[in-house]
């Protein structure tokens, strides 16, 4: 039990970012001071919760590519909402962020489920629709931090705990999330969906439903990130988190979510962010040049899924086996 | 008599055509770097104005979504399958733009650059928006102003490959030791993202611990700065300046975390390139020597390589920010 637990992906995961963390601080010993630790955890947290998303996404066999838009368009109208109506409480804008996020989480969904659209097409189509939306709606201008109120960008970085609550945050949807894919029907049905589509049909599973499901949350949590990314950085414009979809599939990816689906746990999504996040914030502080910055980050995500190609070869988690396995 | 009629009817005739080709209007192309950064959308208002000043101009506003080379390609081809009369690029690289701006040269389209350049043989001629030498010596002299016994200073730059961002780097270094005490410690890149760049201040911050004074002489760069300064509870001891726009940096300069910055006026930019490109459409040559005019900013004068400067930098600080945070 105890081998089986040491070989699991995820504490082999686990190993590789504390090796990289002492690797780290032989060229730079502060980065393993904690304040330090937890900065970079804090810098990590929108990832996190963009991979997880991700994840029962990618459980499904569909793929999100809208997500960093979601966010960004998310960010615009709550910091366009903030500018024009700055009484406006906060809880209210959060809910706001995240039902415009669920909106477009949903369109995906409906697209793919049903019209039958593959899920790569209608996230990339969605993807820049939501971009577009974001220049008409703003119509190119910057919502700048003088013109945010003070408790909007205050949220995110109010300390509990020591930890800001942007840290928290992440932590408690991977907690939600963890008793979401393993204590719930939903969860075992993003499994089930992505493991063999044609058992869970025949197991009362309806395929397209589900998919849709998995979407949508996904696209709650990129409009909850859309305010928490815009409070943080106290900019808005259509930019923003540019990209950043890539470094959310590469979080799952590294985070041993097969691509394939049905084969994942929140855990590796959670380690996959971390993983990213060690990097992107060491790599500024020990000092080599912006070129080899690309490489390295490059070569670090393809080790990763290598390693993790060689170690699924053993059986993922599936919960509906193949017809030919059973008969 | 025959010939007469001859003559007055190939006059009347020559007449009708000069007219009807200065009735056309002039179709100018501003590319910016991205759409949707507020400096160029600035400079967009500015090119509007001397389009509405010289009357029979239409301004086509253009660039990609993201700030790449291949990007601008494909909006200059799209340009040049529209047949406009001239295109004002700001380039996301100097080089790799030449090959398709030649191409719209052949067309007998005018190319000009400005803000950031294309190499020589890729446009007619560049606008500088200020000296590269003296916005090189302005950013470092406005870290300067406010270390009067000297002290670390580094630089947040856009991309490692931008190529208004090296020069002026290039400008400041050569300058910096006229600085008593000035020490530039680091250069690292934030690639015009907020997070990225947000991230590299932290770097900054973290692997520099007497760190004075952090130079950003980009827009999204200075703004992320500051901000980061600002979080890690460090404004009013680590001063964030360079080059950015007042609207995006008032907040900064009221908390403290940016004394000062400075920028060129983006209108006046924009206005003069589309003034340039009019000039130009109207037959004046651009060659080494020309003095070329562009409406209320005067006339432009090219050096040996075609380049000239509009004007000097202009500092904004907690006085006069107020007034011009409402305009770009």
């Amino acid at each position: 039990m105890l081998i089986r637990a040491l070989k699991s992906r995820e504490m082999i995961l686990a190993l590789a970012i504390a090796i990289l963390i002492g690797l780290i601080a032989m060229q730079f010993p502060g980065f393993i001071a904690p304040d330090n630790l937890a900065d970079a955890f804090n810098d990590t947290s929108p990832l996190i919760i963009l991979a997880l998303g991700q994840m029962i996404v990618i459980l499904t066999r569909c793929i999100d590519l809208s997500v960093a838009a979601n966010l960004a368009l998310t960010g615009m109208l709550v910091a366009m909402i903030n500018t024009q109506f700055p009484a406006l409480p906060i809880p209210v804008l959060i809910t706001i962020a995240i039902a415009a996020g669920t909106v477009m989480g949903a369109i995906n969904g409906l697209l793919t489920w049903k019209l039958d659209i593959p899920p790569i097409v209608v996230t990339l189509g969605t993807m820049t629709i939501y971009r577009g939306l974001i220049f008409l709606l703003s119509e190119g201008q910057w919502i700048n931090a003088h013109e945010m109120s003070d408790s909007f960008k205050a949220l995110p970085r109010h300390e509990f705990l020591s930890l800001p609550l942007l840290s928290w945050i992440a932590i408690a949807i991977t907690l939600a999330f963890i008793v979401l894919v393993a204590r719930t029907p939903l969860g075992r049905a993003f499994y089930a969906v992505g493991g063999n589509p044609n058992a869970a049909v025949y197991a009362g599973i309806d395929v397209g439903r589900t998919q849709f499901l998995a979407f949508t949350l996904c696209g709650a949590l990129a409009g909850l990130t859309g305010y928490l990314w815009v409070s943080r950085y106290a900019v808005a414009y259509v930019d923003i988190a540019g990209g950043f979809e890539l470094d959310v599939v590469a979080a799952c990816v590294i985070g041993g979510i097969s691509i394939a689906g049905g084969v994942g746990t929140v855990i590796g999504a959670f380690l996959g962010a971390i993983f990213l996040g060690v990097i992107k914030n060491a790599l500024p502080v020990i000092g080599i040049s912006p070129f080899a910055q690309l490489a390295i980050s490059g070569a670090a995500i393809i080790i990763a899924v290598a390693f993790n190609a060689r170690s699924s070869r053993r059986k993922g988690r599936l919960i509906l086996k193949h017809e030919e396995a059973v008969g | 008599m025959k010939l007469l009629k001859k003559v007055l009817v190939t006059a009347a005739v020559t007449a009708l055509m000069t007219t009807t080709a200065q009735a056309e209007t002039k179709r100018i192309a501003l590319v910016v770097k991205a759409l949707g950064i507020g400096f160029f959308e600035a400079a967009a208002k500015g090119g509007e104005e001397a389009a509405g000043e010289i009357g029979d101009v239409e301004l086509i506003y253009t660039g990609p979504t993201d700030t790449t080379a291949e990007g601008q390609i494909e909006v200059i081809n799209s340009l040049i399958a529209q047949k406009v009369d001239a295109i004002a690029v700001s380039a996301n690289d100097q080089d790799a733009l030449v090959p398709a701006l030649k191409k719209a040269m052949q067309r007998g389209i005018k190319v000009i650059s400005w803000d950031s350049g294309v190499a020589a043989d890729g446009r007619m001629l560049h606008l500088n928006p200020s000296s590269n030498a003296l916005i090189g010596n302005m950013i470092v002299k406005l870290a300067a102003d406010h270390l009067p016994d000297g002290g670390d200073v580094a630089v947040l730059s856009a991309s490692a490959t931008a190529t208004n961002q090296n020069i002026w780097i290039e400008e400041m270094n050569k300058v910096t030791d006229q600085y008593n005490g000035i020490n530039v410690v680091a250069t690292v890149y934030g690639d015009d993202l907020a997070d990225k760049s947000y991230r590299e201040a932290e770097g900054l911050m973290k692997s520099h611990a007497d760190l004075k004074a952090i130079i950003a002489p980009t827009s999204v760069g200075i703004v992320a700065a500051a901000q980061a300064v600002s979080d890690a509870g460090k404004a009013g001891e680590i001063n964030v300046t360079g080059l950015g726009l007042p609207s995006e940096m008032a907040g900064h300069i009221e908390s403290g975390a940016s004394k000062s910055f400075a920028i060129w006026n983006p209108i006046d930019l924009g206005y003069s390139a589309v003034m340039l490109a009019n000039s130009l459409i109207d037959g004046i040559e651009a060659a080494p020597g020309a003095e070329i005019p562009m409406g209320r900013m005067g006339t432009l004068t090219l050096d040996d390589n075609s380049e000239g400067a509009m004007a000097d930098p202009f500092v904004y600080d907690a006085s006069n920010i107020d007034d011009f945070k409402d305009i770009f």
